[in-house]
């Protein structure tokens, strides 16, 4: 009677053996790519876009100056003029220098000269505050900067 | 001698430990790529400098930016539409005469029109961008922007002439020979105190 007996109908379980392997290897990939977040922005910035866009190489060597407003949280404290963010906290033109001194006393002293400092700043800011920090880091001789943008639409057309 | 099985250690959580971990580096990690126009400042001049030497007014390219961000160019309000075939125009002049005695002053690979009136060479075109106070972030990286595109237009035209490739693909010494036929010169005089 045996040779009856209904076969067991079904697909087979998908063995699972194997997911672990494949979570590692996403896991090793984000582990090796991953830059862990240095500075907690406490600026709004929406960069501009530009179409003349490099990229910059060696990340451990470009210093960031924020510019911008407040976040909403912290309008009340700080105003919502335009301020400037180094490291973790609002800073005035004046720090700038020794940030700057900082960070290169960080650096191994053949490095110096490819370091960079970019100014991320905030598209509605002005342009006074720009040529401060621009004044500052010339007085000290940071000479490379990098104004970050996004890669994207030409930014004229907005413009007008 | 008698071994005794250990028993075999389930790897089911395993997948969960990893499954953790790679959420936790999802959420850390940033990917975002630090672009931007790259520019160089001009070095701070000594104290005891000699006054810097006295520019033909036809070698500099003024663009002011207003409060207002409106653009004036040589004295004239200018859209930013037409600011980038403008700057072009002033660089690739090349209206430089051959005069003995003097250093090289012509260019013999400008196409432009050799206008007495405009710039010499392009190494000695200068453009000078100034702004105001007020103006705003954004026109400023938009005029940078049409500046810098302005000559990459001319050295992609002039490498592909001289080398037949786009200046981004040329070796690094190929890079230097259109570098320097065309030297980038933007000049940024300090903003109008106002």
């Amino acid at each position: 009677m045996s040779k009856f007996t209904k076969k067991k109908k079904g697909l087979p379980p998908i063995s699972t053996a194997s997911l672990p392997d494949i979570v590692f290897m996403l896991l090793f990939f984000f582990m090796v790519t991953t830059v862990m977040r240095e500075t907690d922005p406490l600026i709004d910035v929406r960069v501009p876009t530009a179409t003349e866009v490099q990229k910059l190489e060696r990340k451990n060597l470009v210093s960031y100056i924020w510019v911008g407003k407040p976040k909403m949280k912290y309008r009340e404290k700080y105003g919502n003029t335009d301020k400037i963010q180094l490291n973790d906290k609002f800073a005035a033109v004046s720090d700038i220098k020794n940030f700057i001194l900082a960070e290169r006393a960080s650096k191994k002293e053949e490095e110096i000269p490819y370091m960079t400092t970019s100014i991320k700043a905030d598209e509605e800011a002005n342009m006074g505050i720009i040529s401060d920090i621009k004044i500052e880091l010339r007085d000290i001789n940071a000479l490379k900067i990098n104004y970050a943008t996004h890669k994207g639409t030409d930014p004229k057309k907005e413009n007008n | 001698m008698a071994r005794r099985d250990t028993p075999e250690i389930n790897a089911g959580s395993m997948a969960d430990i990893a499954f953790l971990l790679l959420i936790f580096f999802l959420v850390t990690t940033t990917m975002d790529v630090t672009s931007g126009i790259s520019r160089k400042l001009p070095e701070k001049p000594p104290k005891d400098a000699p006054p810097p030497p006295k520019i033909k007014e036809r070698n500099i390219f003024e663009v002011t930016i207003n409060r207002n961000n409106m653009l004036f160019v040589e004295g004239g309000i200018m859209d930013i539409n037409d600011l980038r075939e403008a700057a072009k125009k002033f660089i690739d002049n090349g209206g430089g005469t051959i005069s003995a005695g003097t250093e090289k002053n012509d260019c013999d690979y400008c196409e432009g029109e050799k206008d007495p009136n405009s710039s010499d060479n392009p190494s000695k075109a200068i453009i000078s961008l100034q702004n105001d106070r007020g103006t705003a972030y954004k026109t400023y990286i938009a005029v940078q922007n049409e500046l810098v595109a302005a000559y990459s237009e001319i050295r992609d035209r002039y490498s592909l002439k001289k080398f037949g490739r786009r200046f981004g693909e040329l070796t690094t010494d190929q890079q230097k020979v259109v570098k320097d036929a065309y030297p980038q010169i933007i000049s940024e005089a300090e903003p109008n105190k106002s």
